[in-house]
């Protein structure tokens, strides 16, 4: 069995947990939870406005994790929003941009395997400037090709909303290709990068997309915040959702300016220990390296999959996850009548609809059990997964199920 | 028995089966309450008919897992016939057995009694819950 080299670094997993939620979120590193603790032991203090020790420092760290994020997705600095997740990045996009340039009879193009994050913003978007949505149709297996966005877009598109990695089947999209014909038709991208970031290298130079979203907690950071990438000339004519301290320039009595990109859109105090936290998850993913990371977890997701194919009672919604999350569902058994077996052997899932109830629309199911497999997780975990799996079909046929 | 065999008891599984006063009923005298839990998928739909006093009939609906289904089931069973006062005393009741709340020892909850099961495993309260929440509003 292959050692892995990385799980020791996460405290929460102890000898009870199989954490197969990466999807949901990700487990923390301890130098992610010390960076966290360092500020609110050490510095706990206000960023951009103290002019004493721990408020510059503090401000440092925050503008450090800035840095690194940019460089980390090959990205400009006044390109790097913080944001409080995937959702409130691509709820800017929509009410900021999209409310302001979409007008009547304009399309936006986005898919079923969208999250709801991506897709309810600009269902809003629609509804409120009169413009349609329209979906890509998916391949069998639920996939978006470039041939069938280039089937689907026309003169009127807009504004494409998509997702970079399914959160339900871990697919990659062709975003490089949608976004080069997207802008032959004076389109903008929208990315929801949120399950792509912590798998695979994400440039923004190279990608071009116009809008890029992701979250902190998914690639190994803390929950509170999050990322929108936007190409600065856009983020630039955008107005901030949000007015209040730091944001501005100039306050008058009857008026006042606001900074530049991203500070404008940086009103308030932000979570600022998240901030430096997800430095340090950053770090972490560098260090251990994405293609390490990569080879791993696709490793012991080809052992999961020979594993398996020996289970006949089973519908697996997605046999060659490009990102390996694997979705599916026992025979007869609705998926929280399932997800409790494995729950009281410790083994974490997810059940219900992983908030993309569309896709399950598509599949013509109810709802689905989802797994992750990321760096933590071991061959042992794939063991016991798969022992209690054998169990939980057994458990519930006597039941009658 | 386990805490698992405590919560998929024979009586569950039995009206997860064959769910009792199944199928909707278009009348007007029914008042009907459809409650969706968008998370897990379940899709529950209860209609109730009350005259003088009494809850006459009650239909259901329910999409989801065996414990939304059967708990669903089950109470349509125990509140037709009931007076209105009794019946709310009844779901009140059971979802405070469900919650892990003290409740009232002498209410008679006949088959709804093993959904007690349900208080150790805490993300299933809301499946056992959402009908007789559904029916407890129908009755305001």
């Amino acid at each position: 069995m292959k050692q892995n080299p990385w799980k020791k670094d996460f405290p929460q997993i102890n000898n009870q947990l199989h954490y197969f939620d990466s999807a949901a979120t990700s487990l923390k590193p301890i130098s992610v939870i010390e960076e966290v603790d360092f500020y609110n032991e050490k510095l706990s203090s206000n960023i951009n406005r103290g002019m004493y020790y721990e408020s510059q420092k503090a401000t440092e760290l925050y503008e450090e994790a800035r840095q690194s994020v940019a460089k980390f997705i090959n990205a400009d600095l006044n390109e790097v929003v913080f944001t409080r997740g995937t959702t409130s990045s691509l709820n800017m996009v929509a009410r900021s941009y999209g409310l302001n340039h979409l007008k009547t009879g304009d399309e936006i193009l986005t898919s079923e395997l969208e999250h709801h994050s991506s897709i309810l913003p600009w269902q809003y978007v629609a509804h409120k400037t009169g413009a349609k949505i329209k979906y890509i149709p998916l391949t069998d297996s639920g996939r978006i090709t470039l041939e069938a966005f280039e089937a689907s877009i026309n003169d009127k598109t807009k504004a494409v909303v998509i997702n970079h990695v399914s959160n339900v089947m871990g697919h990659i999209a062709p975003i490089k290709e949608i976004v080069a014909l997207a802008h032959e038709y004076g389109a903008i991208v929208v990315v929801d990068g949120a399950q792509a970031v912590q798998h695979i290298h994400v440039d923004m130079k190279a990608l071009d997309a116009d809008f890029y979203a992701f979250s902190g907690h998914k690639m190994l950071g803390p929950t509170g915040i999050g990322i929108l990438y936007g190409k600065s000339y856009l983020l630039d004519e955008m107005e901030p959702l949000e007015y209040g301290g730091d944001m501005a320039l100039d306050v008058m009595k009857q008026q006042f300016t606001w900074k530049e990109s991203p500070t404008k859109f940086e009103a308030g105090t932000m979570p600022i220990a998240s901030a430096i936290g997800l430095k340090a998850a950053v770090e972490y993913l560098q260090k251990a390296g994405l293609d390490n990371i990569h080879k791993y977890t696709k490793e012991l997701y080809n052992y999961l999959m020979d594993k398996l194919k020996d289970i006949k009672d089973i519908d697996l919604y997605n046999k060659n996850s490009d990102t390996f999350i694997f979705t599916f569902n026992l025979k007869n058994v609705p998926s929280h009548d399932a997800i409790t077996f494995f729950s009281e052997k410790h083994i974490a899932l997810r059940a219900g609809q992983h908030c993309a109830k569309l896709i399950h629309d598509f599949l013509g199911i109810n709802s689905s059990l989802r797994g992750t497999i990321y760096l933590y997780n071991t061959y042992e975990d794939v063991d016991l997964f798969i022992d209690t799996l054998k169990e939980a079909i057994d458990y519930f046929k006597k039941l009658g199920f | 028995m386990s805490n698992l065999d405590h919560l998929y008891r024979e009586i569950i599984m039995e009206h997860y089966k064959n769910p009792r006063n199944q199928g909707l009923v278009e009348n007007q005298d029914y008042k009907s309450n459809r409650i969706k839990n968008p998370s897990c998928g379940d899709d529950i739909t209860i209609q109730v008919l009350v005259e003088d006093g009494i809850v006459k009939d009650v239909k259901q609906e329910a999409t989801g897992c065996s414990i939304s289904v059967a708990s669903a089931s089950v109470l349509t069973e125990l509140v037709i016939g009931k007076p209105v006062e009794e019946a709310k005393k009844i779901v009140d009741t059971y979802l405070n057995m469900v919650t892990n709340k003290e409740f009232d020892e002498s209410v008679d909850l006949e088959e709804a009694a093993v959904f007690s099961g349900v208080k150790k495993f805490p993300a299933r309260i809301k499946c056992a819950s959402i009908a007789w929440v559904a029916f407890k509003d129908s009755l305001e």
